[in-house]
C-alpha cells in the first residue's frame, strides 16, 4: 500500500474554500444524466452553469439542471456566455443572484466574436467594474495578457481566468510564457480557464501554479467523458502536488543516479 | 385580455394578473427561475403581488448546461 502525504492544502476564492481546484462547465453533455455521472467524477465542487429563457435548451421532460447539480451540494457559478457587451453581461449576473437567492459569486465573460470567443476586453472591464461595484464576487473570463490581468485584480475581481486556448478548442495552453507573466504577478487566483484539451494540458497549468483550471469540452466531448472526469481530477491533483513539491532544476547534460564509484569489474 | 411578451414572444391572455398566475399558465411554479419586467428585476418574494399590465415585457430565465 502506497503512502499517501496528506497536503492541507484548499483553494480559497471570494472568501470561500474548496478542496477541490478542477472547476467544470455543465454543457455540451449527451444528456442529465451524464453531466452528473461526470461532473461527480470530476470531484469538483464549482460548477458553472448558464442563464437563458425558459423556452430554450432543455431535452422535454428532463429535469431542471438545478435538480440535478443542486445548490445545497454544489458551489454554483452562474456564467454570462454568450454576452458581447458589458450592459447584457451585467443584466446576466443580476438574474443570476435573483435565481439563487442572493449568491453573488459569478463568472464574468464577455466575448469579442463567433469565431474565436476571444474576450473583448474593454467591455469585460467595464462589466467588471459594475459587477464589483454592485458587490459581486467576480471571476472573470479574460485573454492571457498579464496586463489586463492584472487590472481585473486590482478591480476587485476574486479570480482571473486567463485562456489556455481558444474556448471548445482543446489546443492546450498555447502560451504558457504569458500565464506565468501572470503568475507571477499575482495576488488572487489564477485560474487557467477554456483551451485545455488533455490531462497534461491541466497538470500543466497546475505544475506552473495556476491556482485551479476550469473546463468544460475536454471532458464534455471526450469519448468518455465521466473517465475523462475522473482523469482530470487526478491530472489537477497531480499538478497541483507537483507544484507543491517543487520541481528538480533544469540541467544541460545527465547527472549520473547511480553512484560513479565502485562500479563491478571497474 | 392582455398582450405581454414573454421570452420575446406576444401572447394574450385572460384572467392573468400577477407573475405568479403567468408562471402558473406556463407550468413554471415548480421551476427555478429568475423573472424581470420591463427590464427591472422582481425577486421571488414578490411574484404574487407584483400586477402584470398591458404590453410589459417579460422575461423568464433559469439555469441550463454552460461552460
Amino acid at each position: 500500500m502506497a503512502l499517501e502525504v496528506k497536503t492541507n492544502d484548499p483553494l480559497e476564492v471570494g472568501g470561500r474554500t474548496f478542496n477541490s481546484r478542477l472547476m467544470i462547465g455543465t454543457g455540451k453533455y449527451k444528456d442529465m444524466e451524464e453531466t452528473d455521472l461526470a461532473i461527480r467524477a470530476s470531484g469538483a465542487e464549482i460548477v458553472t452553469v448558464a442563464l437563458r429563457r425558459t423556452n430554450i435548451g432543455q431535452n422535454p421532460g428532463e429535469p431542471n439542471l438545478l435538480d440535478v447539480i443542486s445548490p445545497d451540494e454544489f458551489c454554483i457559478l452562474p456564467n454570462t456566455a454568450f454576452c458581447y457587451t458589458a450592459e447584457e453581461a451585467v443584466r446576466t449576473c443580476r438574474l443570476a443572484r435573483e435565481l439563487l437567492d442572493g449568491h453573488d459569486l459569478v463568472k464574468l465573460e464577455v466575448l469579442g466574436d463567433h469565431k474565436t470567443l476571444y474576450p473583448n476586453v474593454t467591455e469585460t472591464l467595464a462589466a467588471a467594474e459594475t459587477l464589483v461595484n454592485d458587490g459581486f464576487k467576480v471571476m472573470v473570463y479574460t485573454s492571457d495578457d498579464p496586463l489586463v490581468a492584472k487590472r481585473l485584480e486590482e478591480m476587485g475581481c476574486v479570480a482571473v481566468m486567463p485562456l489556455g486556448a481558444p474556448i471548445g478548442s482543446g489546443l492546450g495552453i498555447r502560451n504558457p510564457h504569458n500565464i506565468q507573466l501572470i503568475l507571477e504577478n499575482a495576488n488572487v487566483p489564477i485560474i487557467v480557464d477554456a483551451g485545455v484539451g488533455t490531462p497534461s494540458d491541466a497538470a500543466l497549468a497546475m505544475e506552473m501554479g495556476c491556482e485551479g483550471v476550469l473546463m468544460n469540452s475536454a471532458v464534455a466531448h471526450a469519448g468518455n467523458p465521466i473517465l475523462m472526469a475522473q482523469a482530470m481530477r487526478k491530472a489537477v491533483e497531480c499538478g497541483r502536488e507537483g507544484y507543491l513539491a517543487g520541481r528538480m532544476p533544469r540541467k544541460a547534460y545527465a547527472s549520473a543516479s547511480s553512484p560513479i564509484d565502485g562500479v563491478i569489474g571497474g | 385580455m392582455i398582450e405581454l411578451n414573454v421570452n420575446g414572444e406576444e401572447i394574450r391572455l385572460y384572467q392573468l394578473k400577477t407573475i405568479n398566475d403567468l408562471l402558473k399558465t406556463m407550468s413554471l411554479t415548480e421551476q427555478r427561475v429568475a423573472v424581470e419586467v420591463n427590464g427591472e428585476i422582481i425577486p421571488r418574494s414578490q411574484h404574487d403581488n407584483t400586477r402584470l399590465s398591458d404590453g410589459d415585457a417579460i422575461e423568464i430565465v433559469r439555469a441550463i448546461g454552460g461552460g
